[in-house]
């Protein structure tokens, strides 16, 4: 964002650059909002997908990120979701169009497993 | 060397030895343990670690595991470093290795560049051949599709495979594939079939060696720490005189055994993991440890076959010793 700088004893200049701030943030937090996903976050934490069952409106799109310091995958047994290895930070996304349920697990570690429920409102 | 060289010269075995047990030395104890019919015995304190006179040994080898390759976070930021102390410390045993075997996480998150950058460490190694099984960490995208193009044994496009020698069969086994949500890891019915097939061309007084590297054996299911149809492999192999297992995985050292097949898994080269199902840790993640205790977590291993003797002598060794 642009910001200009105020002159001194400027009252002026100091409105001025009170509008170039909030018109700053406006325009941060409208491109924060349209880089983030309408859908749920799953967090991948302590080896475990939370929330571990997750019912969402088909169209949505459900996002994975890891915070564990070992890589971990999000994969079905059908390959309808097939992640690639994800390691610290790496973040997975899919969109769900279809309804129905679809039951994921951690090809590392397979004793991880998570359900997403696709349903129309 | 090359790893995937596949102009192996097998040694035909001039004496074939009964039986082989196991001779294991806890370096980290000092103490030497041998282990007739199931029962371990100590035998008493060792000064450097060397299992009686090497000279004697028919054949002597060395496993290393779990060297994950591309992991460069706190628990252990050089793991390059790592896997070349342990290559030092490989080429100063008093008898050079035939070879060396790597029990699997070879690389962290199987990436083309972490493959080569470990066949490139592991041709450091002065020694005729390394023969390698993969890790779930080396089968992440492609399953083992990725691994198979730096470390493919045979040339047969399957990370499964056998080869003899000095007078000992040995068994590579992809144990990682073949996962299901919510269960173990598997060997899989193909390669049950294929063992199966292996081992029907082999003597019962033949020493058997398998590699593979998750557990043969369930040490703890909640963490996917066990082979869901080991029995079954198990079950092939028991007809054997002597069968040893070499798993990695669970990066610390741990034994079973079983009449007269001896189960045991290896120290990684990477970072240690927690005992399994410590009290107050709820996942089998990275170990952190202070400053300069780190190499005596990691090490290598050496085994070697006792020309006249029934056991199978193994010496783990800390990086620091």
């Amino acid at each position: 964002m642009n910001r200009s700088i105020p002159l001194a004893g400027s009252d002026h200049c100091g409105l001025h650059l009170f509008f170039c701030i909030v018109l700053g943030l406006l325009l941060a937090v409208s491109s924060a909002t349209a880089a983030t996903p309408a859908g749920p976050t799953v967090d991948i934490t302590k080896f475990a997908f939370t929330p571990g069952e997750l019912t969402i409106a088909p169209g949505t799109t459900v996002g994975w990120t890891n915070h564990d310091e070992v890589p971990h995958t999000v994969a079905s047994t059908d390959k309808r979701l097939m992640s690639k290895a994800l390691d610290t930070d790496d973040r997975f996304e899919h969109t769900f169009n279809e309804e129905g349920d679809f039951a994921y697990y951690c090809t590392l570690h397979p004793f991880m497993t998570g359900v997403v429920h696709v349903r129309k409102p | 060397m090359k790893p995937s060289d596949p102009n192996r010269t097998d040694i035909p075995d001039a004496d074939r030895r009964k039986a082989l047990g196991c001779l294991a030395a806890w370096t980290g104890a000092a103490v030497v343990w041998t282990v007739a019919g199931g029962v371990p015995r100590a035998l008493g304190a060792t000064s450097a670690g060397h299992v009686g006179d090497a000279s004697k040994h028919a054949l002597t080898f060395v496993q290393i595991s779990d060297t994950h390759i591309g992991f460069h976070k706190e628990a252990n930021p050089d793991v390059v470093g790592s896997l070349r102390r342990a290559i030092a410390d490989i080429h100063t045993l008093p008898q050079a290795p035939a070879f060396v075997v790597h029990t699997g996480d070879v690389s962290h998150l199987s990436k083309p560049e972490e493959f080569g950058q470990a066949r490139d460490l592991l041709g450091e190694l002065k020694v005729d051949r390394v023969h390698t099984v993969p890790g779930e960490h080396d089968a992440i995208d492609d399953g083992v599709g990725g691994y198979l193009k730096f470390f493919d044994h045979d040339g047969k496009g399957r990370a499964w495979y056998s080869f003899d020698q000095g007078g000992v069969h040995f068994i590579g086994l992809n144990n990682v594939l073949n996962f299901k949500m919510g269960h173990l890891a598997a060997l899989g019915d193909d390669q049950l079939a294929w063992l199966k097939a292996d081992l029907a061309g082999v003597s019962h007084s033949t020493p058997v060696v398998v590699l593979a590297h998750i557990p043969m054996w369930t040490v703890w299911e909640p963490w996917g720490w066990g082979t869901a149809d080991a029995a079954a492999a198990i079950a092939l192999l028991r007809p054997f005189g002597s069968v040893t297992v070499l798993n990695g995985h669970i990066h610390q050292v741990l034994q079973k055994v079983e009449g007269h097949v001896a189960l045991h898994t290896a120290m990684s080269l990477a970072y240690p993991l927690p005992t399994p199902g410590q009290a107050g840790i709820g996942e089998p993640g990275p170990v952190k440890v202070p400053a300069g205790e780190l190499g005596k977590l990691l090490g290598t291993r050496q085994l070697s076959v006792v020309r006249g003797k029934h056991e199978l002598a193994l010496v783990d060794t800390p990086l620091d010793h």
